[in-house]
């Protein structure tokens, strides 16, 4: 991390040029992966039990992006996917909504009358998403289309060509714009695709270059490709939003998303907020979780820790 | 609502320790010819958990004629043989290592995922990997057909019990040699439960002899005239004494002390993960590892930004039951060992260093010491140069490699050091010029039975593990 000591001016100058920006990013001190995931693997031993465990999993299924992002998506399919995040458990009316409901632009308006007056936000992935292979200007309208339909979230990927060709302006720049057409009605998630990225090193980059464009929350992942969210490449965007947070006093969110599947992973990755970031994260105005299937795991544990027996998946709805 | 972890403790109900101790002769369980008895408590609670027996000079002699009475058919077993004892004991370590994790907490006091997750596994591994060695010992580097040496007369320190165990029996009955070993007074227990584990395994009689006691024990032993090799591990001064006793005559010595390690951070190190190494460094089993790395060297120009993440890193540190698998810090192990800490803290701040510690609360009963860190330490300091043996952390700061080198040297120590630097390049220089028998490279405390472990200066001599190992058991 860079010393603190005039931050605010130094952070200011960093996206100046490619060259002061990239300066900047390859300041950033390095991560050894062998103890990243050393680390990210011994907090996953911790015992989250009885109280603890309510507690998580009700907390866990209130940072859930609930998401559909197929081709095949309908209007019939998104109705569906609203009326579960309103209500996760129809036999159990104490279960929290999910943070929001994450589709395509195309569906902001639907999914945004099916959760209407419930609290429960719209996510939507614009700028082409999953591979961002498209014209700045196709991005942005992209962009405009699903905040002009009512979306309160965009979640963008970056150019990750640009990035791994260490074109770090042309990232920041198109992060900038998407920022700026997200006006201040839409929050920004800056997906990095993280498994592209492939090294820590990168992934920390990409952080702080998010970060210092504007993003309101970073996001490891489209949950399209091999690799998403793992605790270890997770455990990193804390530290860094973390240490951005120390230096700017600016806090961003962090959004895991893909392959997170079960409620004892869900609990681990709570459990590396906690002790990385802090509690001041465990809100899910700051940490969410981008998954479809996670949600009925953790509303059978819940219905388990409720009854103390075991339900199944008759016992929650497919939608 | 605080995200609040529920307690896990381990229960203790796998383990089942008997209310009183014999010694370990000849393949059975065998009273005292008039030793008393001593008992050994819980550290975390100061319960009593058995007694012990105080073994007399009588005992030891006892115990060194079944080794020696042992050593003419053991030592002419064909390798593969005696390998197939060690494989079936580490079998059964493996088998048992629920039941030894829970004990050896227990009698230690250090945190259960430490035994469970650390000391078992390698104790398993090291009886694994010299049960490898035994059939090959021509191969080993020494000459074909080495010989022992005989009885060996071992004597262990209480921070590793099981581990240090295995370390000096695995590699002394693989080369063909016969063992009395002590372990430490406060943990006893371990040692006596490998006993049974060497009966289990149908070990011949007087191969392994375990005799319980204090420092009394320990002396009878290491002047024995029946023994022909002593291993000690353990403080400097005790180390120093048995030198003296065993100078002039024809016994082999080896010795693992005291250290100070230095844990040196270079501004390019990749700070978060050097934050974890620094912690495992010096709070791995409450800093009561003599390779610790106490004296944290950290470069001038980084020396905030690392003290700040080490700070709030350390505010995330469970200290508590032992028994407890979220637990990170245990209790000391006795009271003795927590007043010299005490002490030697106290004397930190009397010198002027700067004292800080997270807010942590203590439990009431048994013998307990927050994580502590001393920041403007210099070489001039007591605690920068005298070993603490508790989880007490020096911090000194250097300008360039060269200091830092200066610095990690100027110490009577030379057991473990660390470096944590992107720079592969300056790893590389740096570990050349480090006069330590361990060094360390972005990570710390990692062991394993295939790398020689042992010091320089007053940190001993000798090796144990890896091939190294070998010799300090073979007549080369």
């Amino acid at each position: 991390m860079p010393t603190t000591a005039s931050s605010a001016h130094v952070l200011s100058d960093v996206a100046a040029s490619d060259s002061t920006l990239r300066r900047f990013l390859h300041g950033l001190p390095g991560v050894d992966a062998v103890g990243l995931e050393a680390r990210a693997a011994s907090l996953g031993t911790r015992s989250i039990k009885n109280t603890a465990k309510a507690y998580a999993i009700d907390l866990a299924i209130s940072m859930v992006d609930l998401t559909t992002l197929e081709g095949a998506d309908t209007p019939g399919k998104v109705r569906a996917l609203g009326a579960k995040a309103v209500h996760p458990d129809p036999t159990d009316r104490t279960t929290p909504a999910t943070a929001a409901v994450c589709v395509y632009p195309d569906m902001v308006a639907v999914a945004k009358e099916a959760v209407a007056g419930s609290g429960v936000k719209v996510a939507s992935v614009a700028t082409a998403f999953p591979a961002g292979r498209a014209a700045l200007d196709v991005k942005l309208a992209d962009v405009r289309e699903a905040v002009a339909a009512g979306a309160d979230e965009i979640d963008m990927v970056i150019d990750r060509g640009a990035f791994l060709s260490g074109r770090y302006l042309k990232v920041y720049d198109e992060i900038v714009a998407v920022k700026e057409a997200c006006g201040t009605s839409a929050r920004l998630k800056v997906i990095f695709e993280t498994g592209e990225l492939s090294t820590y090193d990168n992934i920390r980059r990409a952080s702080w270059l998010g970060m210092l464009a504007g993003a309101d929350f970073i996001k490891t992942s489209t949950g399209k490709v091999a690799v998403n969210a793992t605790p270890a490449n997770t455990l990193l965007m804390l530290e860094a939003v973390r240490d951005f947070r120390a230096q700017t006093g600016v806090q961003v969110g962090v959004k895991p998303a893909g392959g997170i599947r079960t409620s004892k992973d869900a609990i681990k990755f709570l459990v590396l907020v906690n002790e990385t970031a802090g509690e001041d994260w465990l809100d899910n105005h700051w940490f969410r979780f981008g998954a479809s299937s996670l949600l009925n795991d953790l509303l059978m544990q819940r219905q388990k820790l409720a009854t103390g027996r075991y339900s199944g998946p008759d016992y929650v709805t497919v939608d | 609502m605080a995200f609040e972890y529920a307690p896990a403790p381990e229960s203790r109900a796998i383990v089942d320790i008997a209310p009183s101790y014999g010694l370990f002769i000849d393949g059975e369980f065998v009273e005292s010819s008039g030793g008393g008895l001593s008992k050994t408590v819980s550290p975390a609670t100061e319960e009593v958990l058995a007694e012990y027996t105080q073994a007399n000079a009588e005992d030891v002699d006892r115990a060194v004629k079944a080794a020696r009475k042992a050593f003419e058919k053991w030592s002419a077993l064909p390798g593969a043989e005696r390998a197939k004892y060690l494989f079936r004991i580490a079998r059964i370590i493996q088998e048992r290592s629920r039941e030894l994790a829970v004990l050896e907490t227990l009698d230690n006091g250090k945190p259960i995922k430490e035994t469970r997750d650390a000391d078992l596994p390698l104790v398993a591994a090291h009886f694994f990997y010299y049960a490898g060695w035994a059939d090959k010992l021509d191969h080993a580097g020494f000459g074909a057909n080495p010989r022992p040496l005989g009885v060996a007369g071992q004597v262990i320190p209480w921070n590793f019990p099981l581990l240090m165990l295995a370390w000096k029996i695995a590699p002394a009955l693989a080369t063909g040699n016969t063992v009395v070993l002590k372990p430490a007074e406060t943990t006893p227990l371990s040692a006596l439960f490998f006993a049974d584990i060497c009966r289990q395994a149908g070990l011949p009689k007087g191969v392994v002899n375990i005799v319980t006691g204090d420092g009394r024990t320990g002396a009878a032993l290491v002047a024995h005239p029946d023994v022909n090799k002593v291993a000690f591990t353990g403080s400097t001064a005790v180390g120093k004494e048995i030198a003296r006793t065993v100078a002039g005559t024809a016994k082999k010595l080896t010795l693992e002390l005291g250290g100070k390690g230095a844990n040196i951070v270079f501004d390019d190190a990749p700070v978060d993960q050097a934050v974890e190494g620094i912690v495992s460094g010096i709070f791995f089993n409450q800093g009561q590892v003599c390779c610790a790395g106490s004296r944290l060297l950290v470069q001038e120009s980084v020396r905030d930004e690392v003290l700040d993440a080490l700070k709030r890193r350390l505010s995330t540190l469970r200290l508590g039951d032992p028994l407890d698998k979220n637990t990170d810090i245990g209790a000391i192990n006795s009271a003795e060992q927590l007043a010299r800490i005490t002490a030697l803290a106290e004397q930190g701040e009397a010198e002027g260093a700067e004292r800080w510690s997270p807010a942590c609360e203590l439990p009431s009963s048994g013998y307990w010491f927050a994580p502590t860190l001393f920041t403007n330490v210099t070489q001039a300091h007591t605690i920068a140069r005298e070993e603490i043996f508790g989880p007490v952390l020096s911090v000194l700061t250097f300008r360039t490699p060269d200091e830092a080198v200066a610095k990690a040297n100027n110490t009577q120590y030379g057991l473990s050091a660390g470096i944590w630097s992107e720079k592969g390049s300056r790893i590389l220089a740096v570990a050349n010029k480090l006069r330590a028998g361990v060094v360390w490279s972005n990570t710390f405390n990692k062991f394993d039975p295939t790398s020689p472990f042992g010091g320089y200066k007053e940190s001993g001599f000798g090796r144990e593990g890896g091939r190294h190992g070998l010799e300090a058991y073979l007549d080369v």
